[in-house]
C-alpha cells in the first residue's frame, strides 16, 4: 500500500466549498488578485477560525457550546476595564483572560458530566449568566480602553518577503489549527471522538468519559477567550461582540460536516468551515447582497448544506443524526 | 391553590403510564418540583415585597403575572409540543415577530380586517412550521440545523424589510391584550385554552401517544408502525400556529407588528428553558404541557417579583441562568437524562 495524504472523514466537500469560494472572490473583487486580500480575509475570519474548532471539541463528543458568544463578550468587557489603556498591563490580562475562559469552560464541563444537566441547558444558562453579568457591571456601555500593545494581536501583522504583512492572527489560528489536530491523531483526541461516537463503549472499554468531556469544555472556553482577544484587537470594545456567535460557531463546524451529536467529523474541516463562512461574507458583500440579507443567505446554505451530506451518507446516518441532535448530555 | 389539579392530574397520568415499575404513590417529580417551586416562590416573593413596602398578589400583581405568561406561555406550549418528539425548534422568536407584523399590516388599523388578518398571520406560521418539519424529516435535517436555518432566513427578511414597528391594529382588536374577565386578562385564558388543547393533543389522542413513541425511541416507534415523520411534522406545525397566535396577541399588545418582539424577548431560548423548566426531557418522550405552564409561570412571577423589586434588570439573567441549571440538575438526580442520550 502506498502511503498518501488522508484526509479525514467529511473534509473533502467543504474544502471543495472552500476553494470555489476563494476563486469566486478573486473575480468578484479586485481586491483578491493578491496575496494582501487573503490575508486580510484570513484576519477577519480568525477569531470565528478559533471558535469553531472550539466547538469542535464539544460538538465531536456529543455536546454544544451555547456560552462562546457570551463568554467572548465577558472577555472583551473585562479586558477593556482591566487593561484600562495601560501597555503593561496586556500580558497579564491576556493570560488571565485565557485563565477565565478554560474557568468558564470547566464549569460547562462539570455541571453536565457530574450534574448530568444536558449540555444544551448548561451552556445555555451560562450564556444567561454571563450576558446578564456583563450588563450587570458595565451598565451596557462597556468602561476602560485597549491598550496598542494588547491590539497588536487582532490587527497588527510582521512584514514577509512577497505576502507582504502577515498578520499575527493568522499565525495564531494556524498554530492553534496544528495543535488540535495534532490532539486530535493523539489517543486522548481519538477517545474524545469515540466518547461522541459511543459513550457506553468507551466507559466499558475504560476510558475515562467525563474526564475528556471536561477537557472538551475546557478547550472550547480556552480558544473562546483567544477569539476574544483577537476580536478586541481588530474590532475594538463593545457589549455586542460575542452576540450570536456560539450560532455562527455552530454553523461553521457543521458546514464543515461534523455530524451533530458527536462522533464524526474533523478539526481541519471545522476550521475551514469558519474560514468558508466568512469567505461567503465576504463574497456576498462584494456582489452587493445587502447585510441584512446575509443572515438568510446563511441560513439557507447551511441547511442545504447539511440536507447534502445526509443525503450523501445514506439513511443510517440521516436518521442518527436527527435523533440524536439536540439530544446529547 | 390553582396549582393543584395540574400536578395532581400528571401524577395519576404517569402513574397509569409506568403502573409496572411505579406503585400508585406521591411521586416527586418534576411537574410537582415546578409547581411547589413556584408556591415557594410566590410566598418568598410576596414576603419580601412585603418587607419593601408592596404588594405582589394584588390584582395589579396577578394581572402582571399573567400577562407576562401569556405571549411565553403560548410559545412554550408549542415548543414543548416539539421537545416531546425529540425536536426542538429556534425559529419560533422571528417566527413571532413575523406574525405580529402579519397580522397588524393585514389589519391596517381596519376593523373589518381582523378575522383575515389573524387567519393570514396563523396560515403564515403553519407553512413555516411546515418547512421546518419538511426539512427535518424529508431532507434529513438535525432540528437544531433546520430551526437555526429557517430563524435565520426569516431574520434576514425581517432586517431586511423593516427597521422598526409597521401596520397597525385597530382599536377593538386591542382588547385582546388589554380586556380583563375579572383579574384574568383575556390573553391568560386563551392561552390556557391553548395549553389544554395541547394537553389534550399530548394526553388524549393517537397523534399525541404517537408524538411520546418518536421521542421516546424514533427507530421504535417507525417499526410499530407509527409514521414518524408525520408526527414531527405535525408537532412542527402546531408549534408555529401557537408562536403565531403569540405574535397576534402581542400585535394586540402594542398596536402594531414589531418585527423585533420576539427576538427581544428571548423567545427561542427561553421557551426551550421554560419547557425544560417544567421536567420536559429534552431528549423527548418525557414531560408535557402542565409541567410548562407551571415553568411559564415561574419564569413570570420571578420577572415581577424582581421588577417590584426593583431589581437591576440584568441580575434577572444571571438568577434565570442559576434557576434554569440548578432546577435541570435536581431533576437529572432523580432520573438520568443519559439513558435517553
Amino acid at each position: 500500500m502506498t502511503r498518501r495524504p488522508r484526509l479525514a472523514d467529511g473534509t473533502a466537500p467543504v474544502l471543495v466549498v472552500l476553494a470555489v469560494l476563494l476563486v469566486a472572490l478573486a473575480f468578484a473583487g479586485p481586491a483578491y488578485t493578491e496575496p494582501a486580500g487573503y490575508l486580510a480575509l484570513f484576519k477577519r475570519a480568525a477569531p470565528l477560525v478559533l471558535l469553531a474548532v472550539g466547538q469542535y471539541f464539544v460538538v465531536v463528543s456529543g455536546g454544544f457550546d451555547l456560552s462562546v458568544g457570551a463568554l467572548v463578550t465577558a472577555e472583551v468587557v473585562i479586558a477593556a476595564r482591566l487593561v484600562a489603556g495601560d501597555d503593561a498591563n496586556a500580558l497579564p490580562v491576556i493570560a488571565l483572560l485565557l485563565g477565565f475562559g478554560v474557568l468558564v469552560g470547566l464549569l460547562n464541563g462539570l455541571i453536565t458530566t457530574k450534574l448530568l444537566v444536558p449540555s444544551f441547558i448548561v451552556t445555555l444558562g451560562m450564556l444567561l449568566v454571563l450576558d446578564g453579568a456583563v450588563f450587570l457591571w458595565t451598565g451596557g456601555a462597556p468602561r476602560g480602553a485597549l491598550s496598542p500593545s494588547f491590539r497588536v494581536f487582532g490587527r497588527g501583522g510582521f512584514d514577509v518577503p512577497l505576502l507582504g504583512q502577515v498578520p499575527w492572527s493568522v499565525v495564531v489560528v494556524l498554530v492553534v489549527s496544528a495543535g488540535a489536530v495534532l490532539f486530535m491523531r493523539s489517543g486522548t483526541g481519538r477517545t474524545l471522538l469515540a466518547v461522541g461516537d459511543n459513550d457506553t463503549a468507551v466507559r466499558l472499554a475504560g476510558g475515562l468519559v467525563d474526564r475528556l468531556r471536561l477537557v472538551a469544555f475546557a478547550l472550547s472556553g480556552l480558544l473562546a477567550a483567544l477569539a476574544a482577544v483577537l476580536l478586541a484587537g481588530f474590532a475594538g470594545v463593545s457589549a455586542q461582540v460575542g452576540a450570536g456567535l456560539e450560532f455562527r460557531a455552530i454553523t461553521a463546524v457543521v458546514l464543515g460536516g461534523v455530524v451533530l451529536g458527536g462522533g464524526r467529523g474533523s478539526v481541519v474541516a471545522a476550521a475551514a468551515g469558519g474560514l468558508s463562512l466568512e469567505a461567503l461574507f465576504s463574497l456576498l458583500n462584494l456582489l452587493g447582497v445587502p447585510g441584512a440579507l446575509e443572515s438568510a443567505v446563511q441560513g439557507l446554505i447551511i441547511v442545504t448544506a447539511v440536507a447534502y451530506a445526509a443525503r450523501s451518507t445514506g439513511p443510517r446516518r440521516a436518521s442518527r443524526a436527527r435523533e440524536r441532535g439536540p439530544v446529547t448530555p | 391553590m390553582s396549582a393543584v389539579p395540574g400536578p395532581a392530574r400528571t401524577r395519576r397520568d404517569t402513574a397509569r403510564r409506568d403502573t409496572a415499575e411505579r406503585p400508585r404513590r406521591f411521586a416527586f417529580t418534576p411537574v410537582v418540583a415546578v409547581y411547589v417551586a413556584l408556591v415557594v416562590l410566590l410566598v418568598a416573593g410576596s414576603a419580601l415585597v412585603a418587607l419593601g413596602g408592596g404588594v405582589l398578589l394584588d390584582q395589579g400583581g396577578v394581572v402582571n403575572i399573567l400577562t407576562r405568561a401569556t405571549a411565553l406561555g403560548l410559545v412554550a406550549v408549542g415548543q414543548t409540543l416539539v421537545v416531546v418528539t425529540g425536536s426542538l425548534d429556534l425559529s419560533v422568536a422571528h417566527l413571532v415577530g413575523l406574525c405580529s407584523l402579519v397580522a397588524a399590516e393585514t389589519m391596517a388599523g381596519s376593523g373589518t380586517m381582523v378575522v383575515p388578518g389573524v387567519l393570514l398571520a396563523l396560515a403564515v406560521a403553519a407553512v413555516v412550521g411546515l418547512v421546518n418539519g419538511l426539512v427535518i424529516t424529508v431532507l434529513g435535517v438535525n432540528a437544531f440545523i433546520a430551526t437555526l436555518g429557517v430563524a435565520l432566513v426569516l431574520r434576514g427578511y425581517l432586517e431586511h424589510g423593516y427597521t422598526g414597528p409597521a401596520g397597525s391594529v385597530p382599536r377593538s382588536f386591542q382588547h385582546l391584550g388589554y380586556a380583563r374577565v375579572g383579574p384574568v386578562p383575556v390573553g391568560a385564558l386563551l392561552a390556557l385554552l391553548v395549553a389544554a388543547a395541547a394537553w389534550w393533543y399530548l394526553r388524549r389522542t393517537r397523534g399525541g401517544y404517537h408524538a411520546y413513541a418518536v421521542g421516546g425511541d424514533v427507530d421504535v416507534a417507525r417499526l410499530s408502525g407509527v409514521r414518524t415523520g408525520r408526527t414531527i411534522v405535525t408537532a412542527h406545525v402546531l408549534c408555529s400556529v401557537a408562536a403565531g397566535l403569540a405574535g397576534v396577541f402581542l400585535a394586540a399588545r402594542l398596536g402594531s407588528g414589531a418585527p423585533h418582539v420576539g427576538t427581544d424577548a428571548g423567545y427561542d431560548l427561553e421557551s426551550i428553558a421554560a419547557v425544560v423548566l417544567g421536567g420536559t426531557a429534552l431528549a423527548g418522550g418525557r414531560g408535557g404541557v402542565v409541567g410548562t405552564v407551571g415553568g411559564v409561570l415561574l419564569l413570570a412571577t420571578l420577572d415581577t417579583v424582581f421588577d417590584d423589586l426593583a431589581v437591576d434588570p440584568f441580575f434577572k439573567d444571571v438568577v434565570r441562568g442559576v434557576v434554569l441549571v440548578v432546577a435541570v440538575a435536581l431533576y437529572a438526580r432523580r432520573r438520568p437524562f443519559r439513558g435517553a442520550a
